[in-house]
């Protein structure tokens, strides 16, 4: 009985959503000009970022940026919060089962590399796909190569507090100095530079920078946290 | 031929509906508390396939001015979903991780994962 | 032409993947068919010109949210009806019957 109401009820929902969307058409341009036009004409001309994402973001939506930034903070404290223990009450780490020397030796040879990787997405964020979220959830991942792998293996959760603090330091203070010189916050304050150049866009390079590090310290904490967990 | 290839255009705006709903109807039917969790997430998947999809134009390139081709503003898809489906998607996974976390305290307090067992909030 | 084709059978893998993650009882499965899910989607949205999502959906979808997924599984019970069983068994008396 429950099951079928859901089921009508859900039906009804599909069938509305797709007369909706038939209405709107897939592949064509909905508007005559529009937001698209703007971001991708001042992205161009004024800010000089190739990648139209990372201006829009960074710069345009900067604010969203930051309130999200803040947002993911909360949930690694939460985290912190939920999964409470007293301070030398850690449990062993929820490895899945013993790695092998192959396992060992292989994590090993690829976290460096993993670990570059993330790093040359979040500074090219400007020139090619990628940006901040991109290149920290990257290095996130690295480091749980590393965790699940052996068992010895700890991140220091004071670097990484250290990191994310200086981090968000950093964003906010280069948004308040384009408050300060230029009137509104995350100005540029910096040159803007040539198209395609890796030293273009200013400050939007750097805020990303900033960013990459941010989220990586805060992903690693919440998996750091989320292994520790083992009754 | 090409009638029915329209038609497959509209394929994805069905399949972005059909995860929405598959998740939704998993959230809303079943008992385990993961099982609520994994439905959330692939409502949160089908959104995003639905919103980046709104974006996009046929035969349309990637919004990024690559070196020789600074003067192709007419053919790019449009920016602005993929910005906010960006952040959407680091959002969802903080929480998925924050109810993950909250679904582990539960079990260590009630024993069952059952969301109909845990009635403290019952009345 | 040939993407067309290839996103149609991305698609059906997709709602696939989808139906046996819901429907199954087994959680571990169900987990790593939503890993899946999210690698499917990325290659969908490569195909639809968003290689910036596609990234983070990579990244973030297949191994993070499957991790913790598993870690959560492995703190608390592997099967949907775990508890079904133990009640048949009698071994969990119900609150009623108290």
């Amino acid at each position: 009985m429950k099951k079928a109401i859901i089921l009508i009820s859900l039906t009804i929902l599909g069938v509305y959503l797709i007369d909706i969307f038939t209405g709107i058409g897939f592949g064509t341009q909905h508007f005559a000009s529009g937001v698209k036009d703007a971001y991708l004409i001042g992205s161009k001309e004024t800010l000089k970022v190739s990648n139209v994402v990372t201006s829009i973001v960074v710069n345009f939506r900067g604010f969203d940026t930051l309130g999200e930034v803040t947002v993911l903070f909360l949930a690694s404290m939460a985290l912190g919060g939920i999964l409470y223990k007293k301070r030398h009450d850690v449990g062993e780490r929820s490895v899945l089962f013993p790695s092998t020397r192959i396992v060992m030796s292989g994590a090993k040879l690829l976290f460096p590399s993993i670990v570059l990787l993330g790093a040359y997405v979040f500074i090219h964020g400007h020139l090619s796909p990628g940006g901040g979220f991109q290149g920290g959830t990257i290095i996130a991942t690295g480091f749980l190569l590393m965790l699940i792998t052996y068992r010895n293996y700890s991140v220091s959760h004071n670097r990484l507090s250290y990191v994310e603090s200086f981090a968000g330091i950093l964003f906010i203070g280069l948004g308040l100095a384009g408050y300060f010189i230029n009137n509104s916050f995350l100005a540029n304050i910096f040159p803007a530079g040539k198209l395609n150049d890796l030293f273009s866009g200013g400050v939007i390079g750097i805020i990303y920078v900033a960013v990459g590090f941010k989220v990586a310290a805060e992903l690693t904490g919440i998996i750091y946290t989320v292994l520790h967990e083992k009754d | 031929m090409e009638k029915y290839l329209e038609i497959l255009n509209y394929t994805i705006y069905g399949a972005a509906i059909l995860l929405l709903l598959i998740g939704l109807y998993g959230a809303l039917t079943k008992k385990s508390l993961i099982k609520i969790v994994l439905g959330l997430s692939i409502m949160d998947s089908g959104v995003h396939l639905l919103m980046i999809s709104i974006g996009y134009l046929k035969n349309g390139t990637a919004p990024i001015f690559s070196p020789g081709h600074e003067n192709e503003l007419a053919k790019m898809v449009d920016p602005v979903p993929q910005a906010l489906v960006l952040t959407a998607i680091v959002i969802g996974f903080g929480v998925t991780a924050v109810a993950l976390a909250l679904v582990i305290r539960l079990y260590k307090h009630h024993n069952t994962l059952r969301i109909d067992e845990i009635k403290n909030l019952k009345w | 032409m040939i993407y067309l084709i290839l996103t149609f059978i991305l698609i059906l893998l997709m709602i696939g993947a989808a139906v046996y993650a819901i429907w199954q009882k087994d959680l571990l499965y169900a987990v790593i068919a939503s890993g899946i899910i999210s690698l499917l989607l990325s290659i969908i949205f490569l195909i639809l010109q968003a290689p910036d999502v596609a990234l983070t959906e990579a990244a973030i979808g297949v191994a993070l949210t499957t991790i913790i997924f598993i870690i959560a599984i492995r703190n608390t019970v592997r099967f949907e009806d775990e508890h079904d069983k133990k009640i048949k068994e009698n071994k969990i008396i119900k609150p009623e019957e108290q």
